[in-house]
């Protein structure tokens, strides 16, 4: 029979992510709910010495591959890997983070095993039969769908930043499982050639704390300075409403909304964004949200836990002395 | 170049979502229906792999009637003919679109596919990769730059990551799955518009493809998102005043900095 509740680790150049925290410590929430054990996959090249530290949050077991294939993140190789490992032990649960790697890794595994996939969930609990259910949002929150993932593994993965840490325990100590590469690397189907790193030491808006924004009340590219130095005094990402990233002033990858990034900051600050409908859908889940616009009238200021009806230009600047008082003192 | 796009149709990104009183749907009534917006990348850079290459364009959508004006609209910006899988696409669970999908593209030659990353209606990101699974080949998820060897033998994609961008070189036949940033879709002209209604639609069923639909999910309820209380407007007599109170109520009552 399926037992036990696993997750997949991420790591970057070798260390661990936060996310991989995080799924640690959702898993082992379940597992204290039915009385399972917990087992983390971690997957690269020189990440052993990683291992222990899923410990702290709750992992009783952890199966590090390593592989110089296993370096980067490819589908081929990880699914490859992970495929092998579930067959093998038959968790009844299979946990990812909702990053890039844990949306595209589990959407491929899910369709190997035929299981059903929930994705992108911000809360997970048991059935009254221990059976796995989530509630995640749909059309970028406008609405919360709560479903039963079917089949085994019951496959989900959660939206990084909203489901917390369990309080760590340094004393916890996982078993280490080394598991041996099995892959034909010469059978992988893709490989990565370059990796282009983001020198410039942005915050990815997914996993931000905190997010300050703007939209078209921006007036153009430049002003964005404004932003970029609260964003730097909070260590915030930047983001941007659809019509300034339309009007080119800043990078696609920089878009909060339906079309864009949906995200979830403890602390989203709305400037010059007076909240379509799109873009509130895509930023309605940060725990605290503040506006800063002229027009008191701005749909935004709904969505607001609070707001100031003030010129962004004078009241920025000011916020962001405030800021620094705050935090130096 | 043998190239097939797969898009939905979804609710335009304006619409007020209402859940029905089955509480497992959505209201359908007054939605403004269109092709999902990642979808129409995946559409655009078939065409322009196909001026560069010559070949032929097929989009495939599944759905209820109405999906068929979708299919058009690529038609219209220069696809060659449309496969539209009848079924409710409200209904299916990503694997069942998924195998309904690969039943369908089995039969047509494909170089390369498309996939937006995600539909803006259920926003599972999950069909791309479940499709490129069913068919056996790779796939290379959010997509920005994509080059296609001449001889169709393998494509080399920038797909970005948090805090990087990873080159990935894929053989091919493979699927990618189209994001924004890949390129600016076009819009349908009035003469493509006139032509796409001559291009050849072929219609089928999951019976007709040799499958039959289950599905991987069982839905509990469909809720509203929770409501937020009402927010407090900060005041003050000037500017300088609204700013430093609002600073102090987010350090000190909703101790978010």
């Amino acid at each position: 029979m399926a037992q036990g509740i696993w997750f997949v680790a991420e790591q970057r150049d070798g260390a661990l992510r936060k996310v991989s925290f995080e799924v640690a410590s959702a898993a082992r929430r379940l597992a204290d709910g039915m009385g399972a054990t917990t087992a983390g996959i971690l997957l690269g090249a020189g990440v052993a010495g990683e291992a222990p530290r899923l410990g702290a949050y709750g992992a009783d077991k952890v199966f590090v591959c390593e592989h110089d294939a296993l370096k980067n993140y490819t589908t081929d190789a990880y699914a490859g890997v992970i495929a092998g490992l579930v067959k093998e032990h038959k968790p009844a649960i299979l946990l990812f983070s909702a990053s890039t790697e844990g949306k595209d890794l589990s959407s491929r595994l899910a369709a190997r095993f035929n299981v059903g996939l929930a994705m992108d969930c911000i809360q997970y609990w048991l059935t009254d039969d221990k059976k796995l259910a989530a509630k995640r949002p749909i059309y970028a929150g406008k609405a919360m769908m709560d479903l039963v993932p079917l089949g085994e593994p019951q496959m989900a993965t959660g939206r990084p930043n909203v489901m917390g840490l369990i309080p760590p325990d340094e004393n916890k100590k996982p078993e280490v499982v080394a598991v041996p590469f099995s892959l034909d690397p010469a059978s992988l189907k893709t490989k990565v050639v370059d990796l282009i790193k983001d020198t410039t030491g942005r915050i990815e808006l997914t996993e931000a704390d905190i997010i300050v924004s703007g939209g078209r009340g921006m007036k153009g590219p430049e002003n964005y300075t404004i932003l970029e130095e609260m964003a730097a005094v909070l260590k915030a990402a930047v983001g941007a409403s659809r019509s300034a990233v339309d009007a080119g002033w800043r990078p696609h990858t920089d878009q909060v909304g339906q079309t864009g990034k949906v995200v979830s900051p403890n602390l989203y600050i709305a400037c010059g964004i007076s909240g379509a409908i799109q873009h509130l859908a895509g930023m309605s889940s940060s725990k605290v949200i503040v506006a800063v616009n002229k027009d008191a009238e701005a749909p935004i200021f709904q969505k607001a836990d609070y707001g100031i009806v003030a010129d962004l230009f004078e009241a920025v600047p000011i916020m962001t002395r405030e800021f620094k008082k705050i935090l130096q003192s | 170049m043998e190239i097939v796009v797969c898009l939905k149709q979804v609710p335009d990104t304006e619409t007020q979502i209402k859940i029905a009183a089955s509480s497992k749907a959505i209201e359908g009534g007054d939605i403004k229906w269109v092709m999902n917006p990642y979808d129409e990348y995946g559409v655009e850079e078939a065409l322009r792999l196909k001026e560069k290459f010559k070949g032929t364009v097929t989009v495939v959508s599944l759905g209820p009637d109405r999906t068929v004006e979708s299919l058009r609209t690529a038609l219209a910006m220069g696809a060659d003919k449309a496969v539209h899988i009848t079924a409710d696409s409200t209904e299916l669970d990503p694997l069942a679109t998924a195998e309904l999908l690969a039943a369908a593209i089995k039969g047509l030659p494909h170089d390369v596919i498309f996939c937006g990353q995600r539909a803006v209606d259920l926003d599972q990101a999950q069909v791309g990769a479940a499709l490129a699974e069913k068919l056996g080949i790779p796939h290379v998820a959010l997509v920005t730059k994509l080059e296609v060897a001449a001889d169709a033998s393998k494509a080399t994609a920038n797909r970005p990551v948090e805090g990087q961008t990873l080159v990935i070189e894929a053989s091919l036949p493979a699927l990618f799955t189209a994001q924004k940033g890949l390129n600016e879709p076009r819009y349908a002209s009035l003469p493509g518009i006139m032509k796409a209604k001559r291009k050849p639609m072929d219609k089928k069923d999951a019976a007709a493809l040799g499958v039959t639909v289950t599905s991987m999910r069982e839905i509990l309820k469909l809720t509203p998102p929770p409501s937020r209380p009402p927010g407090k407007i900060v005041g003050g007599e000037s500017v300088e005043e609204k700013a430093v109170a609002l600073v102090r109520l987010l350090h000190e009552e909703a101790k978010a900095v």
